[in-house]
């Protein structure tokens, strides 16, 4: 943030929680000033100390090497990537997480995006590649990628969140792990392509139709059961990811895209739709993402991703560089709609200030939430909850726990799941040395 | 073509149908018969709808199950590959992260549809149909569901009562068209 000095200082601004939290309208960027930077004096830097004398970098006096036709990040940041399951590339299924603590905005680039294939990378030739969509309908239709394209698009913001995403958070003890590590199974980006509407209003509706079969065309021909009233409503045939051609581990050349839903569901590779008088029960609406609750009962077409927030910075792997001013920042999102409100704390949850959401907030997407911060140097907790257009709230950790359960010992390893569907609060710790770790609060 | 030079009638049907057809409905999909989806169409619905002829028993499955399955999934379905399931797992789920195998699913189909569009993971959809249900009662015996000389085809195969049949709860009722007795699965 700019602080600008103004013939008119509008009053200094006061913390509005604890621990130093400030009202969210420093953000606006004029009218109010930081009473912490108001002490050390025009000119000065938070730290006191002046800066070096000015000069040339060797790049400032050479030309540099010519542009290529796929531009990646800089050599400087080779350490923002995916961290992966199956390194080795071993006879099984292969995940790898998006770094949000690296991460900024809400777009996930495509090469950051997380992945979840379950028999590798399908290396599908688009020319070949076919959608058929029958079973309960009036004529079945086969379509091509080539035809599909020349369909009415749409392009929408959308998160994917796979429904094991923040499994570790189910362990008894909280994991010293990165956001990354915890979170990353979740990302968002812009998806253009044919709402599956109307193409259900090609082939023609039987009434008696109640839900969707979609399938992929890798080797586990991949398969999940969609209600017809969710198909109806803001489904798609997605081509397009970011601009971009779906990606690989995406989908390619084609997913379908069921906003708000169990990543699971957004069927990758998808060659078949068959409309169907029930749900199929496929391997991974039967075992895989249904939850077991306290007490043995077990919920069943659980597709929805409620509403949750995670604050990516700072996060555990930073270190805060003394005391002073900073900005909270993390990402806030629900399958149930639009973020309202994201509430942060920076004392463990014993009070708490809005945050300001960055817009346009979109619905079933992620939303950056920002708070200016001024630490003092002390311990704090840092946490942020959030509020879904429908009224939903993120739980608290002891509300969560008290309907979810958590295991029985300490689990081992971020690429356990223990269970799915956690969007409980994340709490991180901040000492006196600028260190953060995971915490439970 | 000039529309002045068109009969009214004419013109009027050419605007309508580049306003609604024409806009919402390109119609560039092939049209295909169900018999041409036949090597597609796998999937084996809860109430039976889509099982294949043909059947098995434990005993002609076990001796495929050694042979195709074993490698991974371990001998008597225990002590898999790292990574891979086991068959046999427990068939009471009192904690939340009990290990999900064959007895949690609700309906006995679910075994049958996966191992028939996902196995063996390196060669999928190369078992028979009688291999898939003499696997399928195999797997079933050594959960102690099925007994060793139950024969499971399409028919019986829909009938075979899951232990943990009766634990589930539909999240939201409001979004989800599902009525189990309907879908006359599990007698």
């Amino acid at each position: 943030m700019r602080i600008r000095k103004r013939r008119n200082q509008p009053p200094p601004l006061e913390p509005v929680a604890g621990n130093g939290l400030l009202d969210r309208r420093a953000l606006l960027g004029r009218g109010i000033v930081l009473a912490g930077a108001m002490t050390t004096g025009a000119g000065a830097s938070l730290n006191g100390a002046a800066a070096e004398p000015l000069k040339d970098d060797p790049w400032s006096l050479e030309m540099g090497a010519a542009v290529p036709p796929l531009q990646t990040a800089s050599r400087f940041e080779k350490g923002v990537v995916r961290t992966l399951s199956n390194p080795n590339n071993e006879l099984r299924n292969s995940h790898a997480r998006t770094p949000h603590h690296l991460l900024q905005g809400t777009v996930t680039p495509n090469s950051l995006f997380f992945n979840i294939c379950h028999s590798g990378l399908p290396d599908i030739d688009p020319a070949q590649h076919k959608l058929v969509i029958h079973g309960l309908v009036k004529q079945p239709m086969v379509y091509t990628v080539e035809s599909l394209a020349r369909y009415p698009m749409v392009s929408r913001m959308h998160f994917i969140e796979c429904a094991g995403n923040s499994a570790p958070m189910f362990s008894s003890e909280p994991m010293q792990v990165t956001a990354q590590a915890l979170h990353g199974l979740a990302s968002n980006g812009e998806w253009t392509g044919v709402l599956l509407s109307t193409l259900l209003d090609e082939v023609g509706i039987d009434p008696k139709a109640k839900w969707i079969l979609a399938e992929g065309a890798d080797s586990l021909g991949l398969s999940r059961s969609v209600p017809m009233k969710l198909a109806l409503d803001d489904v798609m045939i997605a081509l397009y990811q970011n601009g971009e051609r779906v990606m690989p581990g995406n989908g390619y050349p084609m997913r379908l895209l069921v906003p708000g839903c169990q990543g699971n569901m957004n069927v990758k590779y998808l060659r078949r739709l068959k409309l169907i008088d029930q749900p199929a029960m496929t391997f991974y609406e039967a075992k895989t993402y249904s939850q077991i609750l306290p007490g043995g009962k077990s919920w069943l077409f659980h597709f929805t991703m409620e509403v949750k927030s995670f604050i990516t910075h700072p996060s555990f792997g930073h270190t805060l560089k003394g005391p002073g001013h900073y900005e909270i920042s993390g990402v806030a999102y629900s399958g149930n709609g639009r973020i309202a409100k994201v509430m942060v704390s920076a004392d463990g949850g014993k009070s708490w200030a809005e945050a300001a959401l960055q817009g346009p907030v979109n619905p079933k997407a992620f939303t950056r939430f920002r708070m200016p911060w001024r630490w003092d140097g002390q311990p704090v907790v840092l946490q942020s909850r959030a509020w879904d257009e429908a009224g939903n709230v993120q739980p608290l950790r002891a509300e969560f726990v008290a309907a979810r359960g958590q295991t029985e010992k300490p689990v081992t390893t971020p690429l356990a799941f223990p269970n799915q569907h956690y969007n409980s609060i994340t709490s991180w710790s901040v000492d006196s040395s600028g260190g953060v770790k995971h915490v439970y609060a | 073509m000039s529309m002045r030079k068109l009969p009214l009638a004419v013109a009027f049907t050419l605007a309508f149908s580049a306003a609604t057809a024409g806009a919402q409905a390109p119609k560039l999909g092939q049209p295909i018969t169900e018999t041409d989806i036949t090597a597609w169409n796998i999937e084996a619905l809860p109430d039976g709808k889509g099982l294949p002829p043909g059947n098995g028993n434990a005993k002609l499955g076990a001796a495929i199950y050694s042979q195709k399955c074993a490698l991974c999934h371990g001998e008597n379905g225990v002590n898999p590959r790292p990574g891979y399931s086991p068959m046999v797992g427990p068939s009471k789920f009192d904690r939340i992260e009990t290990m999900k195998t064959v007895p949690y699913y609700k309906y006995a189909t679910t075994l049958y549809d996966v191992m028939r569009r996902s196995m063996p993971y390196p060669i999928p959809k190369t078992l028979t149909s009688d291999e898939l249900y003499a696997l399928s009662a195999y797997i079933l015996f050594l959960n102690k569901i099925v007994g060793e000389d139950e024969v499971m085809d399409a028919n019986s195969l829909p009938r075979v009562k899951m232990p943990n049949r009766d634990n589930f709860v539909v999240w939201d009722q409001d979004k989800i068209e599902y009525d189990p007795i309907r879908m006359g699965a599990p007698r």
